[in-house]
């Protein structure tokens, strides 16, 4: 795989100019997501309403290309999906990554298939995975997401 | 197997050039990613050469077997080959007696052996122990534990910007401290610590000082006795040799007071249920089954070392650094971090609008191998406000032609991501 192919225009685009970049002031979601072996540290915010419904949502923090332009994507992707929907993607978007994609997934996914390069890299898997776990901690009531130890939300299945 | 003598004879006629030193590295022929693999990640492990890797398969296939209990001859081969490796070190580093040099599994286990050993002991509540910025997280832990334990505080030895420890208020810091802990060279920055100047200041307030010898041992010739220090810890696996193996160093006056650190078979002399008597020096502190064979793998690593000579190692990779600074530095966009006037051949940097993981990645796939993140020196990235470096680790073994690939693959880096 060329690093072209990992590194696609979208995915630079995103990492320098990340969208929903900042504190989300009036959150009632918020939850940190770190990678304490390479540094990767953001938190990422969410308003969800009555419904369930996630109508903001922010982050911030610092990290490599792979892990900010998945952030970035992720909130724009996530806004105004309802916490199930949220799930869903999470769930294709870890499929992806392992190579493990079920029928509909990738049609669901949309163009966050930018990122299917990165399966062929297992080491950076994890970077790009970070954010949505962050999300799927804040969603589900925790405080936070690691790729390592007692936070670790790959392994927890 | 004496390869050593033979090789120094060798080495005396006619120094081998590097050309022919790189192609003793098996590991080093390889290709990574369709691209000639190189090897630029010396500080984290470094290769080993035939010679080592030989001496670890004759060990395995005609000596193997368990040391210091065994009358029959293998027992007896695997003991002396043993106790060789032992002697070996102890020369390497110029101790003044070979049981002064205890096998540990590495750097991280010879510091935690001082803090239990000599730290149980004789630090105590609010007393002080002085340690420098620029450590590794394995002569910080196993502090801050103690420290815990024992009520004992820490002062930190602060750093400037360019990497270099200030010692303006270092004596001062020595008021009511029991022990100083300092990296000879840092692995973050490359930079190599005054030890000696260290050392001397602290014994004029009678504080001794534990040296972590891990990048500086494979880089040049240490003398401890010279360096003056009290416990001097290093790894085999950063100097050409095995993993699982590692040396800790000390002042019989200190070991000999010191407590053992495990408690098991090999370190007794007897043992009832009235009570036990240790062993006399090494071998109180080598508690269990040693690993044996790496520990033989080191001996031949330092004969390897040895034949080639650490002075002129270290001339070969100064002259390397000062390339690799200069080409690095013709790149545009990229700052070198760890500016030390004295300095071991470690380049550690920074691309600005570049994540060190992204340039590791990138690198990695044209056959660079570079190590990125906070190198278990996390307070060295706060301290100069970076999350993490990309950094390049030469050894003496590297050719500029591997410099060349970095900074052909750092162009690369810059191309993707358009600074
Ligand atoms: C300066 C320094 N100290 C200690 C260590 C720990 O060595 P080991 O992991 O072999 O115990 C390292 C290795 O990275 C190091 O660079």
């Amino acid at each position: 795989m060329s690093m072209r192919a990992l590194y696609q225009e979208v995915i630079l685009d995103h990492n320098r100019k990340p969208r929903n970049f900042g504190a989300l002031e009036k959150a009632n979601r918020r939850a940190e997501g770190e990678n304490p072996l390479c540094g990767d540290n953001y938190t990422v915010y969410a308003l969800v309403d009555d419904q369930g419904v996630i109508e903001e949502v922010k982050f911030e923090g610092q990290g490599c290309a792979i892990s900010k332009a998945a952030a970035s994507m992720m909130t724009v992707r996530i806004k105004g999906k309802s916490i199930e929907e949220a799930q869903e993607l999470v769930q294709g978007f870890r499929h992806m990554l392992t190579g493990e994609l079920e029928g509909g997934e990738k049609e669901l996914l949309g163009h966050l298939t930018v990122f299917e390069g990165v399966a062929q890299r297992p080491e950076r898997v994890k970077c790009a995975v970070l954010p949505w776990h962050a999300l799927l901690a804040a969603l589900e009531g925790g405080e936070k997401a690691s790729t390592e130890g007692e936070h670790d939300v790959w392994h927890e299945e | 197997m004496e390869f050593s003598a033979k090789k120094r004879a060798e080495a005396a006629e006619r120094p081998r050039d590097w050309e022919e030193i790189r192609s003793d590295f098996p590991i080093l022929k390889q290709s990574v990613r369709d691209h000639p693999l190189s090897y630029l990640d010396n500080a984290a492990s470094s290769q080993m050469p035939q010679d080592v890797i030989d001496r670890l398969v004759w060990y395995h296939s005609g000596e193997h077997s368990n040391v210091h209990r065994g009358v029959h001859t293998l027992s007896q081969r695997a003991t002396r080959a043993y106790d060789q490796a032992r002697e070996k070190v102890a020369r390497f580093i110029n101790a003044s007696e070979t049981k002064e040099c205890i096998f540990t599994s590495g750097t991280t286990e010879s510091i935690n052996l001082v803090a239990h050993g000599f730290g149980r002991l004789f630090i105590g509540e609010g007393d002080r122990i002085v340690i420098s910025a620029m450590e590794h997280h394995s002569n910080i832990v196993p502090w801050q534990i103690l420290a815990d334990e024992k009520g004992a505080e820490i002062s930190v030895i602060p750093m400037s910007d360019r990497g270099e420890l200030i010692l303006d208020d270092f004596d001062e810091m020595l008021e009511g401290a029991k022990l100083v802990c300092v990296n000879h060279v840092s692995n973050a920055l490359g930079t190599v610590n005054p030890i000696e100047e260290i050392v001397d200041r602290a014994h004029k307030k009678g504080v001794p000082v534990l040296v972590d010898g891990a990048q500086a041992i494979p880089h040049m010739a240490v003398d401890v006795q010279e360096l003056g220090c009290d416990f001097y810890a290093f790894s085999g696996h950063k100097m050409c040799g095995p993993t699982g193996i590692g040396v800790l160093w000390g002042r019989k006056e200190w070991l000999e007071k010191m407590q053992p650190y495990q408690g098991g078979g090999d370190m007794i002399l007897s043992v009832t249920w009235e009570g036990t008597t240790y062993s006399d020096l090494p071998f109180k502190f080598e508690a269990g089954t040693p690993s044996i064979a790496a520990a033989i793998g080191l001996g031949a690593a330092i004969d390897y070392l040895e034949s080639i000579g650490m002075d002129r190692i270290a001339r070969r990779e100064a002259e390397l650094l000062a390339y690799g600074t200069d080409r690095l530095q013709e790149l545009g966009g990229i700052r070198i971090v760890g500016e030390a006037a004295d300095k071991a051949s470690v380049i550690s940097f920074v691309v600005d609008g570049v994540h060190p993981h992204d340039i590791g990645t990138i690198l990695d796939d044209e056959g660079v191998a570079v190590r990125a993140g906070h190198h278990c020196a996390q307070p060295v990235m706060d301290r100069l406000q970076i999350p993490a470096t990309a950094r390049a680790s030469l050894a003496f073994y590297n050719q500029e032609i591997d410099i060349d690939r970095l900074v052909a693959g750092l162009y690369s880096v810059k191309e993707i991501f358009g600074v």
